[in-house]
């Protein structure tokens, strides 16, 4: 009895662990301060730095847009809107590279996939700066960023927007499929 | 665990339904031999018109053969008596590994190849061994053009005339280079890529003209077919498929058929306020030309966006077929194949000219196995639809009323707003997308390469942003009835029937080629090469090469008054995508919802572009 009793405590105190780091990422700046509206520009894509040298390090804004389900929710939004999903799909790519998987050409850095958002990139990017605010872009970089799985589950929605014919992002599996039964209905 | 079918031809396997039959899941039988359904019936037969397909040099100059665009070799070396012998003679790596849909051509002992982007021309001497090369020319279009290119960065072709070979770039610009020395006789810049305009298709040269449309149905383009002068570049014509009569070039001279299809300025009507603008109706496909009457024939693309509901109307001139003046490019009838249409149901396919038995003489019409699953009879001087048969399964429209000659709509599969459409037939694709049927004047047959795939599609709000995608459909597509994904059918233009049918496990993008010795090739996405018995589809020969096949096979005579066929080895394209351009198969509405049917694809292919050349040992 007492070994049920201590398991039940366990299972109240590990989901109210859950509630307050769910509540973390619920968490959003209310533009108190007011944040630069510009992008990052040190955000270089993983390269070789001659010499000896390391990519810049991360850009202090990140930790207000990275696993933060506000913004993944409202890049998500703008996944739709601004016609991203035309050329990735919602994540598996087309005109564009795909998104889920964990490949990323230019760096998988918050800050690097803003960057790559704001000016483009050489083999069909657009470049969306000016047409974006620089908020903007970090809410699609931390929604593109959780398509990779990148960020922890809690902070992804489990709802799609718009008509996906995919798997809630909560859900969604990485590895190898190519089985052939799975193209039938 | 389910059974994973890797069986590419289980010959001898025949599956006791017919193939129209209801859904049956039958894994074991996703590809089979031949089935015959119906006798070749002797007697008259439809014919080319002389005129459109003169006598065989064996050379192979333009992509569809001659401008009745029958893809048909007169040569018969190869027979299926010796085709067992048939060996390789060379090969040729293009260096590029998107999709090859191109055809190499041959001139009088030089072969040319256009590669997908970044679309290289190269020349190799056939007359030397090994046939090395003897020029190679890079147009360097923008790289940035790959960005606004819906269904990967391919090229259909090159077309050879009076010295000079012509062909598009990504970038929406025709080039003209000399074919001995491989120098630039003029370029022309038609397509601008920050409004979406690509060019894939491969022009035609008719009566002085190179002939060239663009793409970009899904990026709100403004779809056009413009004429060039064949010497200068200089642009003699320009006829948009959307706006005002006097930009489509709609004149006194145009009649359509159909009362659906007349009215003043139908391309601005026909949509909702300035819709026409941002419409689509690109002319990506191919253009057919009858010099005794001196008219093109090409079909039109998709309207934009693929939201059916932003549209409201019948999207004129989308989805239909134009007969215009090839001189001044006055429209001289058109043909709307899917009015409003709802699935991305382009009508750009090949319009083959024939000459039917009619009484006792001859009609003159055209041959089209249209996307939305129909085969077209459809005379060529009026613009009449003499039949319209089904020649896959159809379950999206309830047949073509030829006395209005509009497609009865099927209300069920009739997209919602908010809400998801299940089980579409045939799909985006349609029963057949752009790679082309031949046409045997022998056994009067049309060989069509073509799919069976069906889909759920989901509509949103498209947003138009100029130089980004404008469809607002989320689509996955799968398997239509019997399992199998691609079909290869004879088609009996005359008695609107099959004649024989072969299952194809994967869909069928390669175009298809017929010899006079009533072989017909054609290629799969996983790499076989096959010749099969034009009379009733028996395999007689196949290759496996290093990547599917996607390209357009030939037949021509070599410096040695050999028969050689040729095709090029390069998976992609809408179908091969997930390959091409590695996408993530986790994601089931990746390529536009393709990504979805062909999961399997990236372990039965890989990427490449290799040419492949065989002919009989000496």
């Amino acid at each position: 009895m007492s070994s049920r009793f201590r398991a039940s405590c366990m299972l109240l105190l590990a989901a109210a662990a859950l509630t307050v780091s769910a509540c973390n990422r619920e968490e959003h700046h209310s533009r108190a301060k007011p944040i630069g509206e510009n992008i990052p520009a040190g955000a270089s894509p993983p390269t070789i730095f001659p010499g000896g040298g390391s990519p810049p390090p991360l850009d202090a804004r990140a930790a207000l847009y990275d696993n933060n389900a506000n913004a993944i929710g409202k890049g998500q939004q703008l996944f739709i809107q601004m016609n991203c999903v035309g050329c990735h799909s919602h994540g598996g790519g087309g005109m564009g590279p795909p998104l889920i998987d964990d490949q990323w050409r230019y760096g998988g850095r918050i800050d690097q996939i803003a960057t790559t958002i704001a000016v483009g990139r050489p083999n069909g990017m657009p470049a969306w700066r000016g047409k974006l605010t620089a908020d903007q872009i970090w809410d699609l970089a931390a929604y593109v960023r959780s398509l990779s799985g990148l960020p922890s589950k809690d902070a992804v929605s489990s709802r799609s927007e718009g008509m996906s014919a995919g798997t809630p992002q909560t859900l969604t599996p990485h590895g190898e499929i190519y089985n052939s039964d799975s193209a039938q209905q | 665990m389910r059974r994973v079918t890797t069986a590419v031809s289980t010959v001898g396997v025949l599956v006791a339904a017919s193939a129209l039959a209801a859904c049956n899941k039958t894994p074991t039988a996703r590809s089979t031999g031949p089935q015959i359904y119906a006798p070749i019936v002797g007697g008259p037969h439809a014919l080319p018109p002389a005129a459109a397909a003169p006598a065989d040099d064996g050379n192979w100059t333009m992509p569809g053969k001659n401008y009745a665009q029958t893809r048909f070799s007169a040569l018969n070396q190869i027979t299926p008596a010796n085709i067992g012998k048939l060996s390789l003679a060379f090969t040729f790596s293009t260096g590029t590994t998107k999709g090859f849909e191109a055809p190499p051509l041959v001139v009088n002992g030089t072969m040319y190849i256009i590669t997908p982007f970044p679309n290289y021309l190269y020349a190799l001497d056939l007359t030397k061994p090994g046939a090395p090369t003897k020029w190679m020319f890079k147009p360097k279009p923008a790289a940035a053009s790959q960005g606004v290119a819906c269904c990967d960065v391919v090229n259909r072709g090159a077309v050879y005339d009076n010295g000079k070979i012509f062909f598009n770039t990504l970038d929406g610009q025709t080039f003209a280079v000399d074919s001995n020395t491989g120098q630039m006789a003029w370029h022309t810049q038609l397509g601008d890529i920050q409004k979406g305009e690509t060019i894939t298709m491969a022009p035609l040269v008719a009566d002085g003209k190179v002939i060239v449309g663009d793409s970009g149905g899904e990026m709100g383009v403004r779809g056009w077919l413009a004429a060039l002068d064949e010497g200068s570049g200089r642009v003699v014509w320009k006829a948009y498929h959307t706006g005002p009569d006097k930009d489509v070039l709609i004149g006194p001279r145009f009649h359509p058929f159909y009362a659906m299809d007349r009215g003043k300025d139908l391309g601005v009507s026909s949509w909702p306020p300035d819709a026409w603008k941002i419409g689509g109706a690109s002319a990506w496909g191919w253009v057919s030309y009858d010099p005794e009457t001196k008219l093109i024939f090409y079909g039109t693309s998709n309207p934009g966006p693929w939201n059916p509901s932003q549209r409201p109307g019948d999207n004129k001139w989308s989805a239909g077929i134009f007969a215009r003046d090839v001189d001044t490019g006055q429209a001289v009838w058109f043909y709307q194949s899917s009015p409003h249409d709802l699935f991305d149901h382009d009508d750009v396919n090949e319009i083959i000219l024939a000459d039917i038995p009619w009484g006792n003489g001859r009609r003159p019409v055209l041959f089209h196995p249209g996307r939305n699953g129909y085969f077209y009879v459809i005379d060529r001087r009026s613009g009449q639809v003499l039949s319209a048969t089904p020649y896959g399964y159809i379950n999206s429209s309830k047949g073509v009323d030829l006395r209005t000659g509009r497609l009865v709509p099927a209300a069920d599969k009739e997209p919602q707003p908010g809400r998801t459409t299940r089980d579409i037939c045939p799909a985006s694709p349609g029963a057949k997308d752009w790679n082309p049927a031949a046409f045997s004047p022998i056994t009067g047959l049309v060989y069509i390469p073509h799919i069976n795939l069906c889909q759920d599609e989901g509509h949103s709000e498209a947003n138009y942003i100029s130089g980004t995608p404008y469809v607002g459909a989320d689509v996955k597509m799968y398997a239509g009835p019997g399992g199998n994904r691609g079909v290869f059918t004879a088609w009996d233009p005359i008695r609107h029937r099959a004649v024989w049918e072969i299952k194809e496990d994967l869909p069928l993008w390669s175009p298809a080629l017929v010899t006079a010795g009533n072989i017909v090739f054609y290629g799969t996405m996983d790499g076989w090469f096959k010749a099969v018995d034009a009379r009733n589809g028996k395999l007689l020969w196949q290759f496996k090469a290093g990547s599917g096949i996607i390209g357009q096979p030939i037949s021509y005579k070599g410096p040695d008054d050999r028969q050689y066929i040729a095709v090029i080895a390069g998976v992609g394209g809408w179908a091969g995508a997930i390959v091409s351009a590695n996408m993530d198969p986790h994601d089931p509405t990746g390529a536009l919802g393709f990504v979805n049917a062909v999961k399997d694809l990236p372990l039965k292919s890989m990427a490449g572009g290799i040419l492949y050349v065989f002919t009989l040992p000496r």
